[in-house]
């Protein structure tokens, strides 16, 4: 028998083909999701330097400042030291349920970087549900909290994972419907057309002008979803030593505070996709027609200017959430929820009904 | 339309996301030391004996809560197809959306009335 050698090599150099086009395909879905995540571990180091530093200054202190200058690696040095820390297994608890715990709420609130717009089309994944992925995926949190408050099995743990999930829902409400107002007006959930919808007018087509009432209930509602200070009642000191983390040490703690800061990052995020235009410049009059034309032409220069604008705006509404923890003090269980049910969910619907009223007038 | 092949790159950030706490828990395993003793794997209560056990009991409200929210949060399910194809669908779907919300609204309401959102 003779073999053709030469159809041979053909099949040979095809398959090789085939392998280097798998590679290619592999390391294209996979490098922007590990560029996302060092994106994200740098933008969460910041935050946490950033609220040391800020804290520091409300309270006259001097804040870090030995972990190089300015204390930037205090951070990096603190999650160090919590991976050389021991990992402590109560006794009596729900193994199972106190290791899923923090993996859950990480990994939900990490999911939910997926469908923001850093740039001119700079998204991971452009679904056309985009928003709403992020409302059914931030739901899942909760859970995770409540697994690792009844795995542990102490009192303070368990009381402080029924006032989490309690609290999360919430707010879940008020703030669905304002994130639904917003589709509404821009008639999408994907959030790169929300952004689009956004670019008309510069600075005056925010969201922010249209949606004044939504605008305040989405920052109220997503600062409780965060557990930060004005409603951190899950984890109040005074009454629950540390609510659902009581029992947690090592790295799993510092996997819940990881899932803290990366929650406040991604609501700041949406606060600016949803109402603050994205990553457009949004100065009209002043707008430099070059300038757009490279950010439409999604060159570097336009997609790291993108970037920028939109860290800018994210950091902002972050040192305004910071500010807040270190001045305000906490609410109690009652007026939380009252505040919750009795308050902003009724001041939503309402502002739903009569954002569609608008558009009917203008339809 | 549903475009699958959109969600490839999702479900590849769901397993990479996977992976962060679970190298967190490997990498802790190597580097943290074990020491065991009886004391330390107690519950926490105030640095006294635990006292029973913490799986008990607790207030019906949270059930209240939990119920109303499952009612709210289906709502809003159901309205997001008719907010997203809003301006196709006009004002005869806006007037049925707006009696589906209505008797939501009187629902909340006779939960108010009631007491189911109160906390104490």
């Amino acid at each position: 028998m003779i073999v053709d050698t030469t159809e041979v090599q053909d099949i040979n150099s095809f398959s090789r083909l085939e392998s280097l086009k798998e590679l290619y395909g592999t390391v294209r879905v996979f490098a922007p999701i590990l560029t996302l995540v060092l994106g994200i571990t740098i933008g969460v180091l910041v935050i946490v330097w950033l609220e040391r530093e800020i804290s520091a200054g409300i309270q006259q202190r001097i804040g870090p400042e030995y972990a190089s200058p300015f204390g930037i690696l205090q951070a990096l040095a603190d999650g160090t030291k919590l991976l050389f820390k021991e990992n402590l297994l109560p006794a009596r608890g729900n193994t199972r349920f106190f290791s899923i715990g923090p993996s859950i709420a990480v990994i939900s609130i990490l999911l939910s970087y997926s469908v923001i717009p850093f740039s001119y089309h700079l998204v991971l994944a452009d679904l056309n549900i985009g928003i709403f992925l992020w409302i059914a995926v931030s739901s899942i949190a909760p859970i995770g909290l409540l697994m690792s408050g009844y795995g542990s099995n102490n009192k303070y743990s368990f009381l402080g994972g029924l006032r989490a999930a309690a609290q999360s829902i919430s707010y879940e409400i008020p703030l669905t419907l304002c994130v639904l107002s917003i589709s509404l007006l821009s008639n999408s959930s994907s959030t790169v057309d929300i952004v689009e919808a956004q670019s008309k007018y510069g600075f005056w087509g925010w969201n922010l002008w249209r949606q004044p009432i939504g605008f305040i209930v989405f920052l109220i509602s997503s600062l409780a979803e965060c557990e930060r200070l004005p409603f951190d009642l899950p984890e109040a000191e005074e009454e629950l030593v540390a609510g659902y983390q009581t029992e947690y040490s090592g790295i799993k703690f510092g996997l819940f505070y990881v899932a803290s800061y990366l929650n406040l990052l991604v609501s700041s995020l949406f606060v600016t996709v949803l109402y603050l235009g994205g990553w457009n410049l949004s100065i009209p009059y002043i707008s430099v027609p070059e300038l757009f034309e490279i950010n439409k032409a999604d060159g570097i220069f336009g997609t790291t200017i993108g970037i920028f604008i939109t860290l800018v705006k994210t950091y902002l509404f972050l040192f305004i959430s910071i500010t807040t923890r270190w001045t305000l003090p906490r609410l109690r269980m009652d007026q939380l929820l009252n505040l919750g049910w009795k308050f902003l969910l009724p001041i939503s619907l309402g502002n739903l009904l009569l954002t569609t009223s608008s558009q009917l007038l203008s339809l | 339309m549903f475009l699958l092949y959109k969600y490839d790159i999702f479900w590849a950030f769901l397993i990479i996301s996977n992976v962060i706490p679970i190298l967190a828990f490997l990498i802790s395993a190597v580097l943290a030391p074990i020491s065991k003793g009886p004391e330390k794997l107690s519950s926490y209560e105030s640095g006294i004996e635990p006292m029973g056990d913490a799986w008990l009991q607790f207030r019906i409200r949270y059930y209240m809560f939990a119920l109303v929210f499952v009612v709210f949060d289906v709502e809003t399910v159901f309205l997001y197809p008719w907010a997203m194809s809003f301006d196709v669908l006009g004002v005869s779907v806006f007037i049925e959306a707006f009696i589906f919300m209505l008797i939501l609204i009187v629902g909340s309401v006779y939960a108010w009335r009631k007491g189911a959102l109160e906390w104490s």
